[in-house]
């Protein structure tokens, strides 16, 4: 498949950038931030979503998705990163739809997903233990009990939790935490008897909750794929949602260097716009650089999941390793060239910081990533 | 058109017959690439054969028309053909500045008479060019150039001094930019001259690298007869010609991260890394080295991977344009990182000059860390890339 957009995807860029700059600019977050929206994104800006498709855009058309490619789902993506849109695209579609399609039963892909396509039904993704990504950490317990499981332990950052009709929980049957092996995938609805769900607020005014399980019980019928091999879930739902994650931060970056390119021609100092000294010009092409070669590896990775492609895993992480690193650069380099107005909360360019640095964080920072693409390399 | 599976399957079956096996071991160094030219003395006969057999079908220029002796293939095809010369890891046939630069601007300012006198004889590898463009006091600012052509009727007469002219010393005709109008503003009074290197006044002398080869010299130019018919494109119409060239030169060095240099003689850079550095159950044992390993191909991953959305973006009319700047940046720092990672991972072993204590692979390291310098000044400086892109590419005023 082409790195070129076609025809079809150049009209679906175009309406996503329409429709979100409309509905959704930089704005609304602030809006939702300000007013400490108990929801934290707009639930009829979803279900418009919905509307037009993408709350299911990868979905089969069997369970009333779009059926298209991950190379479309990265469009709107990327659309939403330019206006730093909240949503629940990540939290929903790619990380909770996913473990269902990829390994959900009939039953649950059949209730479930036709409902996430119809933007009705709120997904998370419980994993996250501590303070950095490290998936096979997993310290929560899964007992088995009469007729299922008995979960016990404690859930850090998990997007979109608070709002979650069901949320995947990442549970150990076996061994010890570090251990790939013994981990399981729990469907957990949001009024479980034993789930404590307390909503943080995070630095780039979305939010994502904690959850404390006291012995929450669930079905045998709760569990997606095999008990004790949830790692074969994991691994690539993590991979899809990490270079479906990596399109989004491609359009908060590309939007916050713009940005900055913008200021540099506008701004005054010395009699002359500051965008004539060779001391930014020089590291606005730099920038520009990093964000070219991030367009490529994205959009490469996302073709790659729809090409199915043995080398899915490896460019996850080479994505989100550069993607971790562009956004690093031009998140701070956004708000170093603003002077002064960059550290307001008045000018927007800090929110794209802020939103950076999360996403820098979220399924892994680039050191992370890249000694997971040295083990994945056999070196 | 051709069945693309048809063709890749004819390609390799030409290629399994007529590519010698001594052509399909990679290159020790740069100097052992077959340039070609009236004084080429071939190492053996394969090498020449090599050559003749793939100039015959025109694919030591792929995408040139035939009319002028290239293959005539679509740049898909070519890439065919390029994947499958990588396959049976075969040396190039034959590298020339005729080849990546000055060819494709004649196919696009040469006149008729030129094309047919001059691309040939590339395709064929029996000229070798050489390109006239700086001089001691014109280099970052190449338009400040002085060399003089005068007008004297049918012929010019051309005056000066040149300076880095890269294997002047071997090489049978030059690519020269030459002022023809001395009043007019700096950049409109330059034109592009051909001419035989062997023609009088031609003076040509070595200078030594910090890598210890000489790849370059000092060219004298004292009353040079030109003809006229050597000018291309209109006089004092040079700097256009120039530019165009610069970026065939600027694509052609920032590809060369993943061409030509094949240092370790064959190792993979983390097969070199466990083995100088331990190898911890097969991980590379030192943890710093590892990470620095990965950053590497990851970023000649990103570098390739962003090289082909530019082609197939170009294709489909789309993309940033002037990406041979950000290639030419990008390509020869991410090549001099390189180097300096090889020199880290081989240790005191990379820092051998000479004689007995190191391996040829050892001492050819020493020698790539130190020309990799010249990347990012040849074609045109780092610096130099990065004030293009800031001023055409995002625009930034003066
Ligand atoms: C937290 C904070 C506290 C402050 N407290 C005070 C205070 O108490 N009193 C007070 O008077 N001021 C204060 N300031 C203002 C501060 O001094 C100015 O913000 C600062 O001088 C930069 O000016 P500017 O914001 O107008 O940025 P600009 O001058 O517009 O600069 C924008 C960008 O252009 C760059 N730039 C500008 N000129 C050049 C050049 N010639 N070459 C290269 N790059 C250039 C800058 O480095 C910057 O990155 C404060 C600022 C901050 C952020
Ligand atoms: C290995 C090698 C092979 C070469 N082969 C050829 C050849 O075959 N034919 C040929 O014609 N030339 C050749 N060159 C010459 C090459 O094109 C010039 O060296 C190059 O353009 C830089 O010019 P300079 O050496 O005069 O450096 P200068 O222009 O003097 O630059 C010195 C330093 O100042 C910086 N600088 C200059 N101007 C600016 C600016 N405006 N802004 C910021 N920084 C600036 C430069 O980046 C550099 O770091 C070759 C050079 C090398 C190293």
């Amino acid at each position: 498949m082409s790195l070129a957009l076609s025809e079809e995807q150049e009209l679906l860029r175009n309406t996503a950038r329409e429709f979100i700059a409309e509905h959704s600019p930089v704005k609304e977050l602030r809006r939702l931030r300000d007013s400490n929206d108990p929801v934290g994104f707009s639930r009829e800006l979803w279900s418009q979503m919905a509307e037009l498709g993408w709350a299911g855009i990868v979905l089969p058309e069997e369970h009333g998705g779009a059926d298209l490619g991950y190379a479309e789902l990265g469009i709107v993506l990327e659309e939403c990163g330019r206006t730093l849109a909240a949503t629940p695209l990540f939290s929903t579609l790619l990380l909770g739809a996913n473990a269902l399609l990829l390994a959900g039963d009939g039953t649950q892909r059949k209730e479930i997903l036709a409902r996430v396509a119809k933007g009705e039904a709120i997904l998370a993704l419980a994993l996250q233990e501590g303070a950095h990504h490290a998936p096979y950490q997993v310290a929560t317990r899964a007992e088995a009990s009469r007729d299922g499981y008995k979960l016990t332990g404690k859930k850090t950052f998990v997007q979109d939790g608070h709002v979650a009709d069901q949320t995947v929980v990442v549970a150990r049957v076996s061994g010890k935490p570090g251990e790939r092996d013994g981990l399981a995938l729990f469907l957990v609805p949001k009024n479980a008897r034993g789930l404590q769900v307390t909503r943080t607020v995070m630095v780039d005014g979305r939010n994502a909750a904690q959850l404390q399980l006291d012995g929450v019980e669930v079905d045998r019928s709760a569990a997606i794929g095999t008990v004790g091999r949830g790692a074969d879930v994991l691994d690539p739902v993590l991979d899809r949602a990490t270079i479906g994650l990596c399109a989004e931060t491609l359009g908060t970056v590309a939007e916050a260097f713009e940005r900055t390119v913008s200021y540099l021609k506008t701004r005054k100092q010395f009699g002359v716009a500051i965008g004539s000294f060779q001391a930014l010009k020089h590291r606005a092409a730099v920038m520009f650089t990093e964000v070219e070669l991030s367009r490529s590896i994205v959009l490469d990775a996302l073709r790659a999941i729809d090409e199915k492609r043995p080398d899915v895993p490896l460019l996850a992480s080479v994505a989100k390793a550069r993607l971790s690193d562009t956004a690093f650069l031009v998140g701070n380099e956004a708000v170093q060239m603003h002077g002064g107005i960059g550290v307001t909360d008045e000018e927007e360019i800090g929110l794209f910081l802020k939103r950076a640095r999360v996403a820098e964080l979220t399924l892994g920072d680039a050191a992370y990533h890249r000694a997971r693409f040295a083990a994945l390399s056999g070196f | 058109m051709e069945n693309p599976d048809t063709f890749r399957a004819d390609v390799a079956k030409w290629l399994e017959e007529n590519c010698p096996p001594s052509m399909r071991k990679p290159m020790g160094s740069e100097e052992e690439a077959n340039w070609g030219g009236r004084r080429k003395q071939y190492a053996n006969p394969e090498e020449k054969l090599w050559l003749d057999r793939m100039a015959a079908r025109g694919w030591t220029c792929p995408t040139w028309p035939k009319e002028y002796g290239g293959g005539g293939l679509t740049a898909a095809q070519a890439r065919v053909l390029a994947d499958e010369l990588r396959k049976i890891r075969a040396r190039p046939p034959l590298i020339s500045f005729g080849i990546t630069m000055l060819g494709p601007v004649l196919l696009e300012y040469g006149n008729e008479e030129q094309k047919r006198e001059h691309l040939p004889k590339i395709v064929r590898g029996e000229i070798r060019w050489c390109q006239g463009y700086s001089e001691p006091g014109a280099g970052s600012d190449l338009a400040g150039l002085q060399t003089r052509a005068e007008d004297k009727g049918d012929h010019y007469l051309v005056n000066g001094q040149k300076i880095w002219t890269s294997y002047a010393n071997y090489a049978d005709w030059i690519f020269c930019l030459v002022r023809t109008d001395p009043n007019a503003a700096k950049h409109d009074g330059i034109s592009f001259l051909l001419f035989d290197m062997e023609s009088p006044g031609v003076s040509v002398s070595p200078i030594k690298l910090i890598s210890g080869s000489s790849p370059f010299c000092q060219t004298f130019f004292q009353d040079v007869k030109v003809p006229k018919k050597n000018l291309v494109g209109v006089k004092n119409g040079g700097w256009t010609i120039a530019k165009k060239l610069l970026q065939h030169e600027r694509e052609m060095i920032g590809g060369m991260g993943f061409g030509l240099a094949a240092s370790g003689g064959g190792a993979t850079m983390e097969q070199l890394a466990k083995e100088y550095c331990g190898d911890d159950s097969g991980r590379i044992a030192d943890p710093v080295i590892r990470s620095e390993v990965v950053q590497h191909l990851m970023d000649q991953r990103v570098f390739a991977t962003t090289v082909r959305r530019s082609v197939e973006e170009a294709k489909a009319g789309q993309g940033p344009g002037a990406a041979s700047s950000m290639f030419k940046l990008y390509g020869t720092e991410m090549n001099k990182r390189r180097y300096e990672l090889l020199v880290k991972i081989l240790g005191s072993q990379a820092l051998g000059w000479e004689g007995s204590g190191f391996s040829p692979r050892e001492l050819a390291t020493t020698r790539e860390w130190l020309r990799s310098k010249g990347n990012s000044i040849e074609g045109g400086t780092s610096e130099v890339q990065l004030n293009i892109i800031a001023k055409r590419v995002l625009g930034l005023p003066d």
